[in-house]
């Protein structure tokens, strides 16, 4: 619709597996039924339609809607059209700016997801071991587990093309990652989490999740040794082209890796989390102790 | 039509997502609300790199016209970063109910209020 071919890719991936699974496991964990809406919030209404006329009016001063001459698409963006296949040579624009051109950037939203994977563990992460809960994956629906076994690998190989053909086509690290993921994440609801754990286990996710962010960091320290910047992968070999590709393929390997791991580590933390049975109705704080 | 039509549908799905975060108590229906005023931010950016007649920006001999990548890239990123933030919000949520029993917030704000 837009031409956003990358970020409609990620939104699919993203939206479609990951975060309905996360907000439906939640809603598992705690409550079905939130309390009914006393009555209509006439005060947020206001403020709200106050605040949407507001930006309405602020949008007359944006240019027209898919006008070609815009501020936006002057400068450093014609550049990165006119220059990426020549400087870095990889066709993909999204793929040359998000690894290359921006890669510290980039190199910050890995960290970001890495430290939202840290807190996710150290929040919900069980402190000694407890049975998985079980009985909710689908024992009994033997058409979905054969089906599903036999979707595995092709979704696998499906990721793994993503990754490596992010440079010529829509892809990269974070949609392989999801993608990834979202193999494992489907195994762990037909076959249980423990099916999971005896693929990949704890170890192993805390371990990959590390090593893709070191992977990228390690990419750029390599350029810095050999006399560039900071992730300069043009310093990474002879020919300024092949440099750039290697360096390209190295961060995205290392952003898929992180990606996937935080993903399936985060999932299967929510998956065996126990249901803590508590009425239904309200319980005002009753135990100061239990804070 | 207007040139501005498909900013003003993005500003209306944000001021959705506001009315859901101040309007409803439950803390789920606001990370909902927060994920729709998220996804309103995207679709801005997204508006402003559309580019009438542009093609997708892989470079292609034949094709002068591209979009504009840079708002890619960002909210590309920033969609897996919302997804991350996002888990660690439901994470503090079911941390919230095993505590208090509740995860409406005016019965948290009265069980603070009796301590």
């Amino acid at each position: 619709m837009m031409d956003a071919a990358d970020v409609a890719f990620t939104e699919a991936a993203v939206g479609a597996g990951v975060s309905t699974l996360l907000l439906l496991k939640t809603l598992a964990l705690t409550r079905r039924y939130a309390k009914p809406q006393k009555q209509r919030n006439w005060l947020a209404l206001s403020i709200v339609t106050i605040t949407g006329c507001l930006l309405i009016y602020g949008t007359s001063d944006l240019p027209a809607y898919g006008s070609a001459d815009a501020p936006a698409h002057q400068h450093l963006s014609a550049h990165y059209l006119e220059k990426s296949v020549e400087e870095t040579g990889v066709p993909n624009v999204v793929t040359a700016i998000l690894a290359s051109y921006r890669g510290f950037d980039t190199m910050g939203e890995l960290v970001v997801i890495f430290i939202a994977g840290i807190g996710v563990l150290s929040l919900i992460s069980p402190t000694e071991k407890v049975k998985a809960s079980s009985g909710l994956f689908l024992q009994q629906h033997t058409v979905l587990r054969i089906v599903g076994k036999m979707l595995m690998p092709l979704i696998m190989m499906f990721a793994l093309y993503v990754q490596f053909h992010g440079d010529y086509g829509p892809g990269g690290g974070f949609q392989a990652g999801v993608i990834f993921a979202s193999a494992m994440i489907l195994y762990s609801i037909l076959f249980g989490p423990e099916a999971v754990r005896a693929v990949i286990s704890d170890r192993v996710t805390r371990l990959l999740a590390a090593f893709g962010i070191l992977l990228y960091a390690g990419t750029g320290f390599a350029a810095m040794v050999n006399g560039g910047a900071f992730l300069d992968y043009t310093f990474l070999g002879s020919e300024q082209v092949a440099a750039q590709l290697l360096g390209i393929l190295l961060v995205e390997l290392g952003v898929g890796i992180t990606v996937a791991a935080v993903m399936v580590r985060v999932f299967l933390e929510f998956d065996q989390r126990p249901v803590i049975k508590l009425p239904l109705l309200k319980l005002p704080v009753t135990n100061k102790g239990d804070r | 039509m207007p040139d501005q039509l498909a900013y003003w549908l993005i500003i209306g799905l944000m001021m959705i997502g506001l009315y859901i975060v101040i309007a409803h108590a439950n803390l789920i229906k606001k990370i909902i609300g927060l994920s729709i005023m998220q996804i309103s931010v995207f679709m801005l950016y997204i508006g402003i790199a559309y580019v009438e007649g542009g093609a997708i920006p892989i470079i292609d001999a034949n094709t002068i016209l591209y979009s504009n990548p840079i708002p890619h890239v960002l909210i590309l990123t920033a969609i897996v970063v919302g997804i991350a933030t996002v888990a660690l919000a439901m994470a503090l949520i079911i941390r919230i109910n095993e505590a208090f029993g509740t995860i409406e917030e005016d019965e948290l704000a009265a069980g603070a209020g009796e301590q």
